[in-house]
């Protein structure tokens, strides 16, 4: 367990003493680790302890931004179960957006965006996988790093159409015999998601 | 929190982004075929080991699996 105590102590002090604490650190620069004074006086009543470690100290920093834009995106795809895409660099992305469907190209402007339920398709080559995305946000970095975060996804071919048509039909009864505003309403996200899938399967 | 912007329905309804994102992503999990939607549903099972006290003790415990509603 103290294995690697003496290696990790003698590092966040050897990094806090260039690194001054005010200036905070954007998420795409190195992170900052302990400043010196906190880690000194840390020293003093807990001689025979670590100073804490955040999560940033265990994280690989984020490559700086470029100057000039890189020809690749790299994207990081991930759901509450799997890590579909890792660092993956394609040309481009399609995500589905609560604007609207928006094309992320490398050198995009930072944003985050709220997804809905839609087709997200990632392009690499002549190569286009579609995945069908319930919702999420998307993180899209200064430094062409996009992180796409989603409830469900799911490739297109796994969409039985039959499931859909019976959904659909479902909630569209629903939503005529809804009472209460939160019937209605689940009634409608109903209506929203199968009529997306529908398009997704179609177009 | 006073927001004069646009809110979707759902949140006009009550609703959290939560209890949205989870609803989506059941109707979807619902409609794929069959070795991947089973697959689905299972994961998103949850099973709890009730026990109520009494008299300072642990009475017999219950277990209880949810599947997500819809």
């Amino acid at each position: 367990m103290f294995k690697q105590a003496s290696r990790l102590l003698s590092r966040s002090v050897a990094v806090a003493s260039s690194k001054s604490a005010t200036t905070r650190a954007f998420s795409t620069e190195v992170p900052s680790t302990l400043d010196s004074t906190f880690v000194e006086s840390w020293k003093k009543v807990a001689p025979n302890m670590d100073p804490p470690q955040t999560p940033s100290a265990f994280m690989k920093p984020r490559p700086a931004t470029p100057s000039s834009i890189p020809t690749k995106l790299t994207v990081n795809f991930v759901l509450p179960y799997a890590s579909e895409l890792s660092g993956k660099e394609v040309d481009m992305v399609i995500i589905p957006a609560t604007t609207g469907q928006m094309g992320v190209l490398p050198g995009h402007v930072p944003t985050i965006a709220e997804l809905k339920p839609g087709i997200m398709s990632v392009h690499e080559g002549t190569d286009i996988k579609k995945y069908f995305l319930s919702s999420g946000f998307a993180l899209l970095h200064a430094n062409s790093v996009a992180d796409i975060i989603a409830v469900e996804a799911v490739p297109l071919d796994h969409i039985d159409p039959s499931q859909v048509q019976k959904g659909l039909a479902e909630f569209q009864q629903k939503l005529t015999s809804a009472t209460t505003d939160l019937e209605k309403a689940e009634a409608q996200i109903g209506v929203e998601v199968h009529s997306a899938i529908n398009a997704a399967l179609s177009g | 929190m006073a927001s004069t912007a646009a809110v979707p329905f759902w949140r006009a309804a009550g609703m959290t982004y939560i209890t949205y994102s989870n609803i989506c992503a059941n109707l979807v999990r619902n409609c794929l075929k069959e070795p991947h939607r089973a697959e689905a549903l299972t994961r998103e099972k949850v099973h709890f080991s009730l026990s109520k006290w009494a008299d300072g003790k642990a009475q017999k415990p219950v277990l209880r699996s949810d599947a997500p509603a819809v």
